[in-house]
């Protein structure tokens, strides 16, 4: 072989000619931003596509109901109470109105309630469940913004600020958080209700004192592995500034750990809120939230099921959405899941 | 190659740097260490893992606080640096390669964006064309494509990823550069590509590198002159060919027989030199001693006259 090779011709080779090693060098693959690459990702999840939709079709109904002024969760009928769920060209037991009473299914829509439909049953002041449940449903998304404010706010900053600077501050802000931390919710709700009435407002401030500190910690725990990246160091060598380090190279490393960490503070703070109002320290009446709902419901549960289902199912949808978001979410934005 | 009477452009006198100070688990990453690089040549900085090489580099980039010592660059003291004016003169005049190509890229910018981050810094670009046009022509200069301007370090490979980093110490114009084992972490393919870029780059641009490494014969091939550094002290420094034919301290003669030969009649008959480190810790008081012109070793008095002997062997 080798005796082959030297055979050749001079001619055989030809050099190459300038610039062709930079063709070597191109990439045919369509560049894709971190965000397309993680959408495309999470679109292949199903489970997390179906919550995304489910969580999308529950915000537009429930704030696109509030538009509508005759649809109102506080007028009060006292001779339409306590109606089963009645659904206009539906007969199927549960919706078409009927009730088992003695053992038998009787029809519960006689005398002035001939005419009316209660979509998904009216409570015992014949308010529409219907429009509470939607109204419950508001009141939970508006904590899950709030929560996500908090997060967004004060937990990636004090995070943030806690592991860049280190150091002494940053023990002194890890020990604020323990003290924090170690206060139940429940207590601080309690206290806050001395100064306070019953409300959003309360529940809102209860939640901006502890709902960040899981973020807060998640992403100084992020930033203090950051820091020590060699892309940070090249930053600094550079001369950039902390404040541009922060955004510039900190904050978009940061994304997938936060937008994660939201996903899962944002059902505990809707559990907070529906725990608050079931032991009636929440939302007051006639106000209607899914914890007073199933707190109401869940008195004549034996009779009348419905008035609990309902307010039970939205409120497990709702949070069953969002853990299953928030773990899609998860394998999108973990390169590592990269097939 | 090298200009001997070449101004120094950096000195380092009596460095430390000790990390936990006071604290039960202090660390003398670099103790007391001296040298000097020369405007032009390349300083090779060799030792085995955790000997100090990546402290003393950082260090001279000033991303640490020294403990002890002066760094000196172009006459200034690197420390005590007082305006602004000067600080962001320093950190575009000294520049530092990284080793990892995958951590010293951010995952989230563009490689535009990663490359003209120092041009933004310094206000280099005149507008955005120019910013472009600049980029373009430092991929050019790295020997990559210009359309790889708009897309992301995962795309590259590692030795597409050190280039970039080259790049973008390069945009800055600097004067040296501290080259942080830029070549550990790729294939030995790869390597040479990127030495030789290195090479040239030193030629068109006049940098000066200090050039830190544990492979023995890549620091040969590009070095001028080569410190040997052990427990963060600094335990020869001679010419590169110099040290390779006689090396004094027995560190490096143990490091030298170590460096595989692509010869196995050769390989079958290596001897290697073990290395007692202890000796460095008997207590006796040493220090760089020139034995020969421009060969130094860190020896105590009394070894002086046995390193002469070793040498004239």
């Amino acid at each position: 072989m080798a005796d082959k090779a030297k055979q050749l011709p001079k001619d055989a080779f030809e050099p190459l000619s300038d610039g062709a090693h930079l063709d070597n060098e191109k990439i045919a693959a369509p560049s894709l931003t971190f965000v397309k690459d993680s959408w495309r990702r999470l679109k292949k999840n199903k489970a997390a596509m179906i919550s995304l939709y489910i969580l999308i079709f529950l915000f537009v109904v429930s704030f696109g109901s509030a538009l509508i002024p005759a649809f109102s969760s506080i007028s009060t009928h006292p001779n339409l109470n306590n109606l089963p769920p009645r659904i206009p060209g539906i007969d199927i037991p549960g919706f078409n109105g009927t009730l088992v009473q003695g053992g038998a299914r009787v029809n519960a829509y006689t005398g002035a309630a001939a005419n009316h439909y209660f979509w998904l049953g009216s409570d015992y002041l014949g308010r529409d469940l219907f429009a509470r449940t939607l109204f419950g449903t508001r009141i939970s998304l508006l904590i899950a913004v709030v929560a996500t404010f908090f997060d967004l706010t004060i937990g990636v900053a004090y995070g943030i600020i806690s592991g860049w600077i280190g150091g002494k501050v940053d023990t002194f802000m890890q020990r604020v958080i323990e003290i924090l931390l170690s206060i139940p919710n429940l207590v601080v709700m309690i206290l806050l209700l001395l100064v306070l009435k019953p409300g959003i407002p309360a529940i809102i401030i209860a939640i901006a004192f502890t709902s960040w500190i899981n973020m807060a910690r998640l992403v100084r725990a992020q930033t203090l592995e950051l820091k020590s990246q060699e892309f940070v160091l090249a930053a600094r060598s550079l001369g950039e500034s902390s404040f541009k380090i922060a955004f510039k190279h900190l904050l978009p490393n940061l994304t997938s750990v936060i937008i994660i960490n939201t996903m899962f503070t944002i059902p505990s703070a809707i559990f907070f809120e529906a725990f608050l109002s079931f032991i009636g320290i929440g939302v007051p009446a006639p106000a209607a939230s899914l914890g007073t709902l199933i707190s109401n419901g869940q008195k004549s549960f034996q009779f009348l099921p419905y008035q609990m289902w309902v307010p039970a199912i939205v409120l497990s949808l709702l949070m069953i959405a969002f853990n299953i978001l928030g773990d899609g979410l998860r394998d999108a934005f973990d390169p590592k899941s990269r097939e | 190659m090298l200009d001997k009477d070449a101004p120094k452009i950096l000195e380092v006198k009596n460095l430390k740097q000790y990390f936990n100070v006071g604290r039960k688990d202090e660390v003398r990453a670099v103790d007391d260490i001296t040298f000097n690089v020369h405007e032009g040549e390349t300083f090779g900085l060799v030792g085995e893992s955790g000997s100090g090489k990546t402290t003393t580099g950082r260090a001279i980039s000033h991303l640490y606080e020294p403990t002890g010592g002066e760094i000196i660059f172009e006459g200034k003291d690197v420390s005590k640096l007082k305006t602004k004016k000067d600080e962001k003169e320093f950190r575009s005049d000294i520049q530092t390669i990284f080793q990892d190509p995958y951590a010293s890229l951010n995952p989230r910018m563009k490689v535009k964006d990663i490359i003209a981050e120092g041009i933004d810094i310094n206000h280099l670009a005149k507008d955005k064309a120019d910013r472009d046009a600049q980029v373009e022509e430092l991929l050019e200069t790295v020997g990559l494509n210009k359309e790889h301007a708009n897309r992301y370090p995962h795309e590259f490979s590692g030795g597409q990823r050190q280039r970039i980093g080259i790049a973008r110490a390069l945009a800055v114009k600097p004067k040296f550069i501290i080259a942080d084992e830029p070549i550990s972490a790729l294939d030995v393919s790869i390597q040479a590509q990127v030495v030789n870029l290195l090479k040239d780059l030193q030629k068109k641009r006049k940098l000066t590198y200090l050039f830190i490494a544990h492979d023995l014969s890549m620091v040969k091939y590009i070095s001028d002159r080569i410190g040997v550094m052990h427990y963060g002290r600094m335990l020869e420094i001679a010419d590169a060919d110099e040290l390779y034919a006689h090396p004094l301290h027995d560190y490096t003669r143990s490091l030298l027989s170590a460096v595989p030969v692509p010869d196995p009649e050769f390989e079958r008959q290596r001897e290697i030199v073990d290395y007692d480190a202890s000796v460095e810790s008997d207590g006796k008081q040493r220090k760089l001693v020139e034995i020969a012109p421009n060969h130094y070793v860190r020896a105590a008095d009394d070894e002086i006259q046995m390193y002469k002997d070793r040498l004239n062997s």
